[in-house]
């Protein structure tokens, strides 16, 4: 297993948005988390990249424990890579310093390395001209593929993607989920949190339904989407196909 | 394939654009008018007042003016190398104390409790008394190698102004939305790499106008190192007023301090303009 969360506990006060959550993700596998709003999916990705800190229960990485109050949280993100709905760029820095932050500053490789690779990635996903653009000049998708190529330069283990194509016009829904389906094609393991029922079918290898806190139903999309068991899939599915989204 | 023939403007757009520029004739006639009126009304009552004879001698008076411009002008370059100093000191401390006040953890808490402590009091404390006290109590303790009174006034302003421009910096670190620092540490970069990196650099740029601004008012402020002595352009010309039993080189030490600041204010104004049409330019 990559990732193994065993009975994940996270609270905000009195409010309980993870609630003895159990999920693992295998070695080149792509699980879509779908659910209503504040079921907890994007708290799951914040968690397991150490940004937020859980109550209670275990959360594992390649079998090592990295909730552990001992691990050093740098060093687990290293290897963890997380995009954002709201893509969160860096608005001071040129396209290409957004990718080579990490790799020169945490990873340590030489300016020159971490530009030839992040040339190459731009190049792969169309965006070469852009490298000395800030991000305001460019539109969402163009800025989520950026913000992709960013986590990726790192060679992370797992990839985290929170509702990445949430905050895009529909038109532009399109550019990003052919990158992350070339991603999957290349055997990276994914985590996403998603409203894009249509895309979590084509991409998904396993579809978890969350719901208040904990994984309520999982296993194939065709299964989850198309025939689920529990009644509160269905009635989450029957609102999603009213809103014409599915 | 023949040339597209120029566009040409339809009647109804010629129309507004006549009437455009007739109407901005008539604003441009109508300001001056006014200023025109406005100005002699102010002229008038100046001087047409019972005293003005008797100010003009006292303040407006052009021989003493040019007798004492040289020594001023002498007193003034003090001030501006005083303010190119100051100004540095001043923002490397307000940084270096508004950084301080964001570490976290148990370890750098009498750091912390001292930059706060430090921010709270020469907020308060005004800028003629820690000067007095610098360059009047610090070398009342004889101890081996002070520095000049010039120095120490100039510490005192230092001192001062970097308590503000501390909260200054404060207001812009904390400006930058927590999502960033998300992102910078989701990368595996650390606190210190994320603040260095994508932190700061925002902050800075976004609060550059009150900065520059502080700047302005720390500029004229350089000129209350007088009171402890040194020979700036408020001294000189205080001098030439005791002297003369005239006020003309106050005047004359005004109108340097307001030609000095010109440039500051200009550039002010230049980089709150850009900061303004970013934000209004869309995130």
């Amino acid at each position: 297993m990559v990732l193994s969360c065993t009975d994940v506990r996270k609270t905000f006060g009195a409010n309980v948005v993870l609630d003895g959550l159990t999920l693992d993700v295998g070695e080149h596998e792509v699980v879509a988390l779908i659910g209503a709003s504040g079921s907890g999916k994007s708290t799951l990705l914040r968690c397991v990249n150490l940004l937020a800190e859980i109550d209670d229960g275990v959360i594992r990485l390649d079998g090592a424990d990295i909730t552990d109050p001992r691990v050093d949280p740098d060093s687990v993100r290293q290897k963890i890579g997380l995009v954002f709905q709201s893509y969160n760029l860096f608005p001071h820095m040129t396209v290409l310093d957004n990718i080579t932050l990490a790799p020169v500053r945490v990873h340590k490789r030489s300016a020159a390395a971490a530009r030839e690779q992040a040339m190459e990635w731009l190049n792969r996903v169309g965006l070469a001209d852009k490298s000395g653009s800030y991000p305001d000049k460019l539109s969402g998708g163009q800025q989520q593929r950026v913000a992709i190529v960013r986590a990726l330069v790192n060679s992370p283990r797992l990839l985290l993607l929170d509702e990445v194509t949430s905050a895009l016009d529909p038109e532009l829904v399109g550019e990003v989920l052919t990158m992350i389906r070339d991603l999957k094609g290349e055997g990276m393991t994914m985590v996403l949190a998603t409203h894009e029922m249509g895309f979590a079918r084509q991409v998904a290898d396993r579809v978890a339904f969350l719901d208040k806190g904990r994984v309520l139903e999982q296993g194939p999309p065709e299964q989850v989407l198309g025939d689920p068991v529990e009644a509160r899939t269905r009635q989450f599915l029957a609102r999603i196909i009213e809103a014409g989204r599915l | 394939m023949s040339p597209t023939p120029p566009y040409r403007l339809s009647d109804v757009q010629q129309d507004r654009i006549s009437f455009r520029r007739r109407k901005a004739v008539r604003s441009v006639l109508l300001a001056a008018l006014s200023t025109a009126i406005v100005g002699t009304l102010l002229g008038v009552l100046v001087t047409g007042a019972p005293g003005w004879d008797r100010v003009r001698q006292s303040f407006f008076d052009p021989r003493i003016a040019r007798e004492w411009l040289p020594e001023i002008l002498e007193g003034l370059w003090l001030n501006v190398r005083m303010l190119v100093f100051c100004a540095i000191a001043a923002l490397a401390l307000g940084l270096l104390i508004a950084v301080l006040r964001t570490l976290r953890g148990p370890v750098f808490f009498p750091v912390r409790a001292l930059a706060t402590l430090y921010t709270y009091s020469f907020r308060g404390l005004p800028l003629i008394i820690v000067i007095y006290l610098m360059a009047f109590g610090v070398p009342g303790l004889r101890l081996q190698g002070t520095p000049s009174v010039t120095v120490l006034g100039g510490a005192a302003i230092v001192i001062t102004y970097g308590a503000y421009l501390a909260e200054v910096f404060r207001a812009g670190i904390e400006s930058v939305h927590p999502s960033q620092i998300a992102a910078a540490r989701s990368l595996g970069l650390t606190y210190r790499q994320s603040m260095r990196f994508v932190v700061l650099p925002q902050a800075v740029r976004r609060v550059a106008p009150p900065l520059l601004n502080d700047t302005v008012a720390l500029q004229k402020d350089v000129g209350l190192i007088s009171l402890a002595g040194p020979i700036d352009a408020i001294r000189a010309a205080q001098i030439g007023v005791a002297q003369t039993a005239n006020f003309t080189p106050y005047v004359v030490a005004g109108v340097l301090f307001v030609l000095l600041a010109l440039p500051l204010i200009g550039i002010t104004d230049w980089v709150t303009l850009r900061a303004a049409r970013r934000q209004n330019a869309g995130t």
